[in-house]
């Protein structure tokens, strides 16, 4: 390192200062919203075989009935 | 702080109860850590929830005889990371932080502005290792533990940093 590297140094450290900030409150509710969000969610891989179920259909509209026999 | 691994285990497998025991434990810690990285209180925040929502979602890949605090160091780090490597915000530098005065009076309010803002404009990786480093003091060890690299690598981002740092400040004419 030289000296001109030494001085950036520096200077960062007189322009920029410590982030010293403590946490502030319990994130415990914000964390247990976010838990309960999630999991009520449907994941996306059951989107995409209602997606690819509903196209199958639309392609294939004979096969409707037969489905709805075995249903 | 270190937990006990009944608790770390019962974490590993899932329960939820352990798990909120070790987010009211960490979650200071935590912030701590990202809001020096990020510079901002309430995007510290978000992303502190972000952590813990990885983590929560990695149970099952954490081992109950390591250390959960230095796991979830580095999970923060590279939650962090992401943010920084995606958002186009610019990052709030420590104008609106409390904290101790600047050290040099001398130091200009112009310069200081100019001095961050070629901060801001340097690669995540390199402004994260130098924020690290340079600006909170962080021991090397701790710094190349929580990116998940080598001493040596932590000192060649700084050192890059470093090196961009002032190159920048050139084009906006800043010497030192």
């Amino acid at each position: 390192m030289n000296d001109h590297d030494k001085e950036i140094r520096e200077l960062l450290k007189q322009s920029i200062r410590p982030a010293k900030e403590e946490l502030q409150r319990d994130l415990w509710p914000q964390m247990l919203h976010r838990l309960e969000g999630r999991s009520g969610a449907v994941p996306w891989f059951d989107w995409a075989l209602l997606a690819l179920a509903a196209l199958f259909l639309m392609l294939v509209p004979s096969t409707i009935p037969l489905l709805l026999y075995h249903l | 702080m270190e937990q006990p691994s009944e608790l770390s285990e019962r974490f590993a497998h899932g329960d939820l109860d352990a798990f909120e025991t070790l987010f009211r434990q960490f979650q200071s810690e935590v912030y701590r850590w990202i809001v020096r990285i990020v510079r901002d209180h309430g995007l510290a925040e978000d992303l502190t929830i972000e952590t813990f929502w990885r983590i929560h979602r990695a149970h099952a890949r954490f081992d109950p005889e390591r250390s959960f605090g230095a796991w979830a160091r580095r999970i923060a780090t590279n939650t962090a990371l992401d943010h920084l490597k995606t958002s186009r915000r610019e990052v709030e530098l420590p104008e609106d932080l409390p904290g101790p005065a600047l050290g040099d009076p001398g130091v200009q309010r112009d310069v200081r502005e100019r001095v961050g803002q070629a901060f801001r404009q340097l690669p995540a990786k390199l402004r994260v290792a130098a924020t690290l480093a340079l600006i909170e003091e962080e021991p090397y060890q701790e710094i190349a533990d929580a990116l998940g690299i080598s001493v040596g690598a932590v000192k060649l981002r700084v050192f890059r940093a470093v090196r961009l740092l002032r190159k920048r400040l050139k084009q906006l004419g800043v010497e030192p």
